[in-house]
């Protein structure tokens, strides 16, 4: 993508802190992970609350590709659903405990996106989104003949098993602090990872490759070592999905599945360090309450799109940074 | 029975021909999305949705005013490519001078509301449509019957096609539109009014979109997700020809529909991913596509 996904007028970082963070970073940092450990105390369904997480640590992969290398992937559904059937797969039918059938799916979305990574970076801009999409539409045409996915009707009653032989995750509660453990660990990653020296080497590359080029950076390296730790971080976004409600099914690979993370990323604002949480949470919401109103799940997501991408381009939590003049 | 490469004949032959049919929608819609972006620079990922109006308006024509076959070929397109005219004004022109990527969020979310409001009016499932009685039968050609409207498709999208290709590449009209696909500005300089121009075109890809739903609408059944599994193997077929040359995509696009259809008679568990797996090879060997240019 040609030219930074933020808009300029952003303040300059202060001092940094823990993990990369500025100081209010942190702060709402610490903030957001407050809410989530007291969420299930103040009356909050732990499996909603478990669905918002697997979505904003999904959003959150997806934005270190978005917001940092500027490469705007439009089938991210495909290691996300990869990840959720096989880690409902290691789960059911090997027998593994949740933390190794969730690593099973990392490494399905790591498997996946080396080589898909690898063709999708030829191109860039529409034509990357076109490939991905297409190359994420064959994962789906896949799933639906293979064996394993049971087609159709998916895999169902995935066991949640007991993490690490010790704690028995069937309580949703207990599903749902082990989730928010994985959440926080992929969100601190991601942070991690965009500010090391790889990841100011990424921004570099979105805001100008020949020159990043010149500078003696392989930048085609860069670019697909970003896109296989998004795809890494999808996969096992999905396998904890597949494991918190027991079902992995074709939702998961569908085309739809990719624009609904492009969306989630969109509205809480592409490149920045919350917006995917924020968007997660509203767009799981949102879809939670007119669930029983059909097709008009669709209509608002198309709505959200157009209003976002016509008067809004900078998010939710891109906004009000701007007003705060913080980097959020 | 006569039997080819150990395939009964008459399977081989109508695999053919369905590949054929699959081809020319393939050719018509790249074909329009190639035209739009070649001025707009933005891919147009309405074009499913508005494939499947096309569909939708021919149906509701002839079932709210009992208007046939042959006036919606004409009226469809015409009412599609004026809705996209709308959508081109209202939204699309406010994005040119941002990056591109805008332009697909924003045509993908439009896609989105056209889909789910079809979605809400006539549910998920197929509405008939009755292919009209003039095409109705089947020619015998000797060695496989082939059902005429079969034969009208394919020959119709041969048609327009062509007609796209000479009205491009052979008239001034066409030259202009070349002309500022190249360099608008300087087009304009000329007194040219690009605007209307690019407003213009984005109504008649999206008219062709319309045309192919219209065509397809006795041989899929009328369903609001009709146009969406299409257009992402639409999208693959551009990566292929890439978005250089029309005539690229109008020979890919059949060239495709028909490698489908074989693949579909002697290896039937690989035929819905073929095309896909053709993009990845040609991804390696020439990533600019076939007929693209770097």
């Amino acid at each position: 993508m040609a030219g930074p996904v933020l808009e300029p007028g952003q303040a300059q970082e202060g001092k940094p802190g823990p993990f990369g963070f500025t100081r209010p970073q942190f702060a709402l940092f610490s903030a957001m992970a407050a809410f989530f450990a007291a969420a299930p105390f103040l009356g909050l369904y732990e499996v909603f609350l478990a669905k918002i997480l697997c979505f904003a640590l999904f959003a959150c992969a997806f934005n270190l590709l978005i917001g940092y290398v500027g490469l705007l992937s439009f089938g991210h559904a495909a290691y996300f659903g990869m990840g959720s059937y096989v880690a409902g797969h290691a789960a059911k039918v090997w027998g593994l405990p949740p933390e190794l059938a969730i690593l099973c799916g990392g490494l399905i979305g790591f498997a996946l996106g080396l080589p898909f990574g690898w063709l999708a970076i030829r191109r860039s801009g529409i034509y990357f989104a076109m490939i991905t999409l297409a190359l994420a539409q064959m994962v789906f045409f896949f799933c639906l003949q293979a064996r394993f996915t049971g087609g159709e009707d998916g895999i169902q009653a995935i066991p949640r098993g007991v993490l690490f032989g010790v704690v028995d995750l069937g309580p949703d509660r207990n599903v749902y602090f082990f989730v928010l453990a994985v959440f926080l660990a992929g969100f601190l990653l991601v942070h991690r990872i965009v500010h090391s020296p790889f990841g100011q080497v990424l921004k570099a590359i979105r805001e100008n490759e020949p020159r990043a080029t010149s500078l003696g950076y392989r930048t085609d390296d860069y670019k697909l070592m970003a896109f296989v730790l998004s795809a890494t971080l999808s996969g096992i976004a999905g396998g904890t999905k597949a494991i918190v409600f027991g079902i992995a099914t074709l939702t998961d690979v569908h085309w739809s599945m990719s624009g609904e993370v492009v969306l989630m990323t969109l509205l809480g604002g592409l490149g920045t360090v919350f917006g995917p949480v924020a968007g997660a949470a509203i767009i799981v919401t949102m879809q939670n309450y007119l669930a029983g109103f059909g097709a008009w799940v669709t209509i608002v997501q198309g709505a959200i799109f157009v209003v976002c991408v016509l008067a809004f381009r900078a998010g939710v939590i891109g906004e009000i940074g701007k007003a705060l003049k913080l980097r959020l | 029975m006569d039997m080819i490469f150990g395939v009964p004949a008459p399977l081989l032959f109508g695999q053919l021909v369905l590949g054929l049919i699959n081809g020319a929608f393939y050719a018509m819609l790249s074909l329009g999305l190639a035209v739009i972006f070649g001025l707009l620079n933005i891919i147009n990922f309405t074009h499913g949705a508005q494939f499947m109006m096309g569909a939708f308006v021919a149906w509701m024509l002839l079932t709210y005013l009992g208007i046939g076959y042959w006036w919606a070929l004409l009226i469809a397109p015409v009412v599609v490519g004026l809705s996209g005219i709308v959508i081109e004004r209202l939204f699309i022109s406010r994005l040119y001078k941002l990056d591109h990527l805008y332009g697909l969020l924003l045509t993908f979310g439009l896609g989105l509301i056209i889909e789910g409001t079809f979605r809400n009016l006539y549910g998920s499932s197929g509405l008939p449509y009755r292919i009209p009685p003039e095409l109705t039968g089947a020619w015998d050609l000797g060695f496989m019957f082939l059902p005429v409207y079969r034969g009208w498709v394919v020959i119709v999208a041969l048609l327009v096609c062509l007609a796209t290709w000479l009205v491009i590449e052979k008239t001034p009209l066409g030259a202009t539109l070349r002309a500022a696909t190249e360099n608008a500005a300087l087009v304009q300089a000329f007194g040219i009014n690009v605007p209307r121009l690019v407003t213009l075109t984005y109504g008649a890809g999206v008219g062709l979109a319309a045309l192919a739903g219209v065509l397809a609408a006795p041989i899929y059944s009328v369903n609001p997700q009709m146009g969406a599994n299409f257009i992402i193997t639409v999208f693959a077929v551009v990566v292929i020809g890439g978005m250089g040359s029309i005539l690229g995509s109008i020979v890919t696009g059949f060239v495709l529909g028909v490698v489908e259809g074989l693949t579909r008679v002697f290896y039937p568990e690989l035929s819905s991913t073929v095309v896909f797996i053709i993009m990845a090879i040609v991804l390696l060997t020439r990533p600019a596509g076939l007929f693209g240019r770097a």
